[in-house]
């Protein structure tokens, strides 16, 4: 693909609003341009097809029972009260719904070959392992009367001891929440690492450690959870809506948990209020809808409470690493040594176990080092599941090099930004090695650094910080550097099977020339507000020399795209644009055929040049793609043996990861008196890549941010010791509004991927990966004279004001937060 | 169950309605405006706000019973003759948007900023759009959207 000078990148970046159509885009560069969004009319105006805007006529609705005790022996559930209210139709304990499943919720990545996987009942049967917990279901015919059954259900617990952290989780005596085990360790000790590292450390001049703890993280996608299912009682056929990130996954995973066949079960993905990883899972509320449409033979709904969602729904992170570089004393890295601490909660969700392996070999970040080791734990405890949730494994290797980055600078006397250029792999343009053996695709670290220092004008930042220390101010000026790498695009499949994980990284497109002109695309991904309808259209329409508006984009419905991977880890473009592409590709090459027979040259003489198929040396004798749809319709005169139609399918099967990179420079002022953090000014210059359309691309990093800033200063669910969610709800969890937020200042460098032909990295995650290390760093420099060398996430302004009390007792100057206490 | 009379888009609706049943439901369920969406349980996400006499009010804080003899405008709405409302038309051109489902009740909550004289500058829209929450956007195109729009709506009509 051409790929010059990015059309729309200035105006993009500094905000420039303008409508662009096809008039204003020249034919063939509609890649690069700031299209508009095709999803937005129906958006705007109140015609979103969510879950809870579908219903089907003899509906029923099904309401949850909880466990409301962390850990609790089920002793008898007696659902007799419930079938007397009003309106309800049915109730069911575990036990009453335990022939319904062929097996159990399904976890596919067992990471370590010992990794213990247990059973995970959609409705439990005889222990509860958590608030929130299923062990009842209520069916009635309106969501209210659901819920009033619901409440009616009287069940007998009988109260174990809770495992509320991973400390307790691992402590002699604790209790076991899954017998079978015979301890709380899902796996231990998995090691991934490269060169002597321990001699490495051994004869470092420099050493520097600290511990860190990542917050557990409520996603809060804003449109809670919701499944219709709809049986077809005489076919057999059974069709699912579901707010899910992931259609294709659940008709082969539910399958085997229901003993539906496969072939009869259709999912459909309708508009979904956002994931964020957090529909990236296969949920116990869409088997119980199954099994219940099933029995009942009526359409069945069930949509989440917000309340429900933060105990329901997984969680993210919950991390404990203890992070450690060696160094000369010149601040050049020697050796990274990362020991992580992980919860999977109660049960392991469908990827949970590998969670932190998508960041292992992430932990050197954009530097060279000369060795390095990854070691990882997981254990169970009585708290909602953790899981994927937006970067997954990635904020955290990131948040441990370039947090640790930040505290060897302050070791060696040194500027972070000086520390970071001294020990940036040089750029590169050809895959390279970093001191794991993960082959990075392309960088050049430095430009992007460059770039963001530039823009945040970073020496008058320092100039101020200095004038503020030297006056004492009361609210200093903190600034944090990030410069991150991520992997994304979830290949390749080769490599995944070495690392147990239960499917591959291909993603799959057809491309459908219809008589009229209008061409179909169907995408094996399945958007959830990342606009891939608008920028598969741009790829298509640029690949066939077709209009923007002529393309539709067919997704989220495995009746209508029978073959995909869907959309998680930055995957979509990189998997599924380059699959529409490649589809785009054979599209020309039959359009090709098709026209030399009809202009009556050679094929070798036909190119597609300027949106047609041109003969060389004469372009006015040409063909557009449309024109040969038509023919090969027809099929009146088409070349001999060659079948009817116009539609071709590929399957993208990525070489390797892509590895998008930036930095970010966060600056803060921290209230010394009251550990106010006020985040006034955020930079972030990204490199994903190619960009297909600028103004998606900064979108999606706009957000990332956000949600990354979130977990640096605001955002933490917590438990009490009965292992209750204390930040259960919206008001009590602390989500940012706009309020909280400055305006973003963007702007990217761009090295062209070289694991895939577009060149293209994704962006979905970056964000969210490089701006909490940013944050942090931020504040700990702004107090860094006091001494203070590290503080927890979230650096909430009494995490800040605890650590300014302990520096000015001088009793130890460092908080590691709330499940981190060294 | 209790009689209720409201006007919803300009429509007058008459209904028998459950005491504890919240206008949100009423306009989802009972008149199937969909448009207006329900994000949590708490009345901090504000994707269910809908205009009430003029004011902006999250429609899960509202019962059916105190909406009776109320005007309301809701999503479905806010174009007018085809034509997208100002504000409707700066979410699209600043995308403004993501997954789209906080957008109804963000919409309807700026347009209460700006017809109540409230959008004057990006810290006041901040501060106006606190309890309004989006995931997907970090509100920096919304902050931009609501400013495009205020200067539009302020502009003197065209004849």
């Amino acid at each position: 693909m051409a790929q010059g000078p990015l059309p729309g990148e200035a105006a993009a970046e500094e905000g420039a609003v303008g409508t662009l159509t096809d008039t204003d885009v020249e034919m063939g560069r509609y890649v690069g341009s700031r299209m508009l969004r095709k999803e937005d009319g129906p958006l705007l105006a109140g015609r979103g097809s969510y879950v809870d805007n579908l219903a089907l006529p003899g509906m029923v609705w099904v309401s949850i029972v909880r466990s409301p005790l962390a850990h609790a022996r089920i002793n008898r559930v007696d659902t007799s009260a419930a079938l007397e209210v009003p309106g309800v139709v049915a109730a069911y304990s575990g036990a009453d719904l335990a022939s319904e499943w062929a097996a159990g919720l399904p976890c596919a990545w067992p990471v370590a070959p010992e990794t213990k996987i247990p059973d995970h009942w959609p409705v439990a049967k005889d222990k509860a392992r958590m608030v929130g917990d299923p062990v009842a279901v209520v069916v009635a015919d309106t969501r209210a009367h659901a819920v009033d059954g619901a409440e009616a259900v009287d069940v007998d617990y009988e109260p174990l001891q809770p495992v509320t952290s991973i400390e307790q989780a691992l402590a002699d005596g604790a209790a076991v929440i899954h017998e079978e085990f015979g301890n709380n360790i899902c796996f231990q000790d998995l090691k991934i690492a490269s060169g002597d590292v321990d001699k490495v450390f051994a004869e470092a001049p420099v050493v520097v450690k600290q511990r860190y703890y990542h917050p557990r993280l409520i996603p809060n996608a804003m449109e809670p959870r919701g499944v219709l299912a709809q049986p077809m009682p005489v076919t057999g056929e059974m069709t699912m809506w579901s707010s899910t990130q992931i259609p294709h996954i659940l008709r082969t995973l539910l399958a085997l948990t229901l003993g539906i066949p496969e072939s009869k079960f259709r999912v459909i993905a309708p508009d979904v209020g956002g994931g964020f990883g957090s529909k990236l899972d296969v949920y116990a509320e869409e088997a119980i809808c199954l099994a219940v449409a099933r029995k009942l033979g009526v359409p069945v709904k069930w949509i989440e409470e917000r309340s429900e969602n933060y105990l329901a729904t997984l969680h993210g992170r919950d991390v404990i690493q203890d992070m450690e570089v060696a160094a000369t004393q010149e601040g050049k890295l020697l050796g990274v040594r990362a020991k992580v601490l992980c919860d999977m909660g109660a049960y392991c969700q469908l990827v949970a176990p590998g969670i932190q392996v998508l960041g292992a070999t992430l932990f050197s970040g954009v530097y060279q080092a000369e060795a390095a080791s990854f070691e990882c734990t997981a254990v169970f405890t009585n708290r909602t599941p953790t899981d994927a949730y937006r970067g997954a494994g990635r904020p955290e290797a990131t948040y441990a090099i370039e947090r640790i980055m930040d505290a060897l600078a302050r070791r060696v006397g040194k500027d972070p930004a000086e520390v970071r250029e001294l020990n940036f792999i040089p750029p590169f343009s050809e895959p390279t090695a970093n001191v794991f053996g993960a082959m990075y695709d392309s960088g050049n670290y430095k430009a992007g650094l460059d770039k963001a220092l530039e823009l945040a004008d970073y020496q008058s930042l320092r100039r101020e910080q200095a004038e503020r220390r030297q006056r004492g101010d009361t609210k200093q000026l903190g600034i944090g550097l990030s410069t991150y790498i991520e992997a994304c695009g979830s290949a390749p499949s080769r490599g995944f099977g070495s690392v147990n994980f239960g499917a591959g990284g291909w993603e799959a497109a057809t491309i459908r020339c219809l008589p009229t002109g209008k061409v179909v695309v169907v995408t094996g991904t399945s958007p959830h507000g990342q606009g891939h309808e608008t920028s598969w259209s741009q790829i298509v329409a640029d690949a066939l020399g077709v209009k923007f508006e002529d393309v539709e984009v067919l997704h989220g419905d495995t009746a209508i795209s029978p073959q995909g991977l869907d959309t998680y880890g930055s995957r979509s473009l990189a998997a599924g644009g380059v699959a529409i592409q490649k589809a785009a590709e054979k599209i020309i090459a039959k359009a090709r055929k098709i026209a030399a027979h009809e202009l009556e040259v050679a094929e070798e003489d036909v190119e597609f040049a300027d949106g047609a198929l041109r003969v060389r040396g004469a372009p006015d004798k040409s063909r557009t793609v449309a024109d040969v749809a038509f023919s090969a319709f027809l099929a009146h005169n088409i070349p001999d043996g060659m079948e009817p139609g116009m539609e071709e399918s590929a399957v993208f099967d990525p070489v390797n990861n892509t590895f998008p990179s930036g930095a970010h420079v966060a600056v803060v002022e921290v209230d010394t008196q009251t550990g106010l953090v006020d985040l006034i000014r955020y930079v972030a210059v990204d490199d994903c890549g190619n960009i297909v359309n600028p103004m998606i691309a900064q979108g999606m990093v706009h957000g990332g941010l956000a949600q990354g800033i979130a977990e640096g200063l605001y955002e933490e669910a917590t438990y009490d010791e009965h292992g209750n969610l204390t930040s259960g709800n919206m008001g009590a969890y602390r989500v940012p509004s706009a309020a909280e937020l400055p305006s973003f200042e963007t702007d990217h460098v761009v090295t062209p991927s070289t694991s895939n032909p577009g060149g293209w990295k994704g962006v979905g995650e970056a964000g969210t990966i490089g701006s909490p290390p940013a944050v942090v760093n931020a504040v700990v420099d702004a107090l860094a004279p006091m001494g203070i060398d590290n503080i927890g996430m979230p650096v909430s302004p009494e995490r800040v004001w605890r650590a300014i009390q302990a520096a000015q007792q001088g009793s130890g100057a460092t908080t590691t937060g709330q499940g981190g206490q060294a | 169950m209790r009689h209720i009379t409201c006007t919803v888009n300009g429509v007058r609706r008459e209904a028998d309605v459950e005491p504890r049943q919240l206008l949100v439901y009423f306009l989802r369920e009972t008149l199937g405006l969909t448009g207006t969406n329900v994000g949590c349980d708490t009345s901090s996400c504000g994707a269910c706000t809908v205009m009430m006499d003029g004011k902006s009010v999250k429609s899960c804080t509202v019962l059916t019973v105190q909406a009776d003899g109320s005007e309301i405008v809701t999503i479905e709405g806010l174009a007018r003759d085809g034509q997208l409302h100002p504000m409707q038309e700066a979410f699209r051109q600043n995308h403004a948007l993501q997954c789209g489902y906080c957008t109804p009740g963000m919409i309807m909550a700026a347009v209460g900023l700006v017809e109540n004289g409230q959008a004057a500058s990006e810290e006041e829209i901040r501060v106006g759009l606190e309890g309004n929450l989006c995931r997907c956007t970090g509100y920096h195109n919304i902050v931009k959207a609501i400013q495009s729009a205020a200067s539009t709506m302020r502009a003197p009509a065209q004849s």
